[in-house]
């Protein structure tokens, strides 16, 4: 619906009035998780939809973003700022059910909620997010992240809890972080967050290091933001890839020390474990994930390929070569939200055309970015070719590197500040 | 109800497939511009802002390289012709 359409409906007096617009209801939308991809499609629902009724369930009060996590490490932001609550949604005419979800029904097309209540619906999108692997690094299990952080779903640990380590480390000291292997929340993620720590150490114990152990050779924005640990923080950073021996198999939080594939033992003042990770166990328990852990969907409409109307979005789905992330859970939304709404009207679904666009911070004032077009078609989800990539290296910026990574710092923030702002109903 | 009431009900009933591509295109939009299409930290308003042929041609100029940008030339790069002219009804100000 365009805007002008939306403000002669309002106008009209269609959206205000609840009655009418339950006289004439499209079927019920229920949405499984508030965050990027739920949170969005209860918006874009609402927004566009507004014959159809919309339940959000969410067992969460408030929903710490993982995006801007990283800047709350650096010290930058304080997670009060990177925190919402869904009252902006409810608001907009979203009914929010504040419940675990103990049960997917696909057969009868229901949801067990953790009170024993039952929620019909006539289609579910689900996004249910992400679980780590406990054990999947030998010793890394909850106790153990206690005292080795991982600080990667904030609903289970804020980030804090790694600041707080941060800030008690000695001078000279050093910080750890392991690194999973292909497919994990946020690719860029780990990366953005070496730079925000040595931006911290820098600042406040300039003698500390900084030892990544990855489970790859190649990430995400790789040559920026390597570039970006030579320009800004050299002798801080210390990245080592698997062929560097960089994979990490043991952790034994007792030594603070973890131990790599072929026996190298590093110890770590701090020690940040990014664990590998699947989809949430709601979606995984309901069928949805194959054998990877990860849920297989139609890329044309985002639907289960194992499950019939369901919609599995944001990081728990598969989805590749569009990376988990944030942006691209609230593209697969708005997406699965109009198949949705066709569906339950008998019309064809819409073409799917994804989007994915995600800035990193590097350091003050800089700001790199990688996006991504995509088709979804029957066979596979494609990028669009020609489109997409990662912003330029500085030397091929020139005289305009400066300017160039100053504006995607500013417009990462902007971007943060929309996205949040929209998918949160509060704008 | 009003004669407007009878012409929304009737816009709702059929909703146009373009308006629509418009509309989940402008998805991505918001992502950045803001819900409304208003901008935000520097990040430019879009919304009401140019006539219809003028958008289409600042998105064409973005795909083809010949504007300066940081990421929307990675993204126009995205857009089919029907995109843009989707796009550009959905965000232009009348002409």
């Amino acid at each position: 619906m365009t805007i002008q359409r939306r403000a002669f409906l309002a106008a009209t007096g269609l959206l205000a009035t609840p009655r009418l617009a339950r006289a004439q209801q499209a079927g019920r939308l229920v949405i499984l998780g508030g965050g990027f991809g739920g949170a969005s499609a209860a918006r874009f629902a609402r927004d566009h939809h507004p014959r159809l009724d919309v339940t959000l369930v969410e067992r969460g009060a408030r929903f710490t973003t993982c995006p801007y996590g990283n800047l709350v490490l650096a010290g930058r932001r304080d997670v009060e700022s990177i925190t919402f609550g869904y009252e902006g949604l409810a608001a907009r005419g979203v009914r929010v059910v504040r419940q675990s979800v103990a049960a997917v029904d696909a057969g009868r097309k229901r949801l067990r909620l953790a009170d024993g209540a039952e929620l019909p619906y006539d289609r579910l999108i689900m996004s249910p997010g992400i679980d780590l692997r406990w054990g999947a690094v030998e010793g890394y299990d909850e106790a153990a992240a206690a005292r080795m952080p991982h600080g990667w779903i904030p609903a289970l640990q804020q980030v804090t809890v790694l600041r707080r380590q941060m800030e008690a480390m000695p001078e000279g000291g050093v910080f750890v972080m392991t690194i999973p292997d292909n497919p994990f929340r946020c690719p860029p993620g780990p990366y953005e967050r070496i730079c925000m720590v040595a931006e911290y150490l820098k600042r406040a114990k300039p003698r500390a290091k900084l030892i990544a152990l990855d489970a790859k050779n190649g990430f995400s924005k790789q040559p920026l933001f390597q570039d970006a640990w030579r320009e800004l923080y050299p002798g801080i950073v210390e990245w080592r890839g698997a062929s560097e021996d960089g994979r990490v198999v043991r952790v034994r939080p007792a030594a603070m020390e973890v131990e790599t594939e072929f026996g190298d033992k590093v110890k770590g003042d701090v020690v940040n474990v990014i664990p590998p990770q699947m989809a949430a166990r709601v979606a995984r328990d309901a069928g949805l994930a194959d054998e990877s852990g990860w849920c297989p969907v139609k890329p044309e409409t985002m639907e289960s390929a194992r499950a019939p109307d369901i919609h599995v979005i944001g990081d728990a789905c598969i989805a590749a070569p569009m990376p988990k992330s944030g942006f691209a859970a609230s593209s697969h939304a708005k997406h699965a939200v109009a198949c949705a709404a066709a569906s339950l009207a008998g019309r064809e679904p819409p073409a799917a055309t994804y989007f994915n666009t995600c800035y990193s911070h590097v350091g003050p004032d800089y700001g790199i970015s990688i996006v991504g077009v995509y088709r979804g078609t029957p066979q596979r989800m494609e990028e669009v070719p020609g489109s997409g990539g990662i912003s330029p290296r500085t030397a091929a910026l020139g005289e305009r590197a400066a300017e160039h990574r100053r504006l995607e710092a500013l417009y990462a923030d902007g971007w943060y500040e929309s996205i949040t702002r929209e998918m949160f109903g509060i704008a | 109800m009003g004669r407007a009431a009878i012409l929304a009900l009737a816009m709702l009933a059929a909703p146009a497939a373009a308006q629509e591509h418009g509309a989940l295109l402008a998805g991505a939009c918001q992502g950045c511009h803001g819900a409304a299409g208003g901008g935000s930290q520097g990040i430019p308003a879009i919304a009401g802002t140019r006539r219809r042929a003028e958008f289409a041609a600042i998105l064409r100029d973005f795909r083809e390289n010949k504007r300066e940008a940081t990421v929307m030339g990675r993204i126009a790069r995205g857009f089919s012709e029907k995109d843009i002219a989707a796009l550009a009804a959905h965000y232009a100000a009348r002409d």
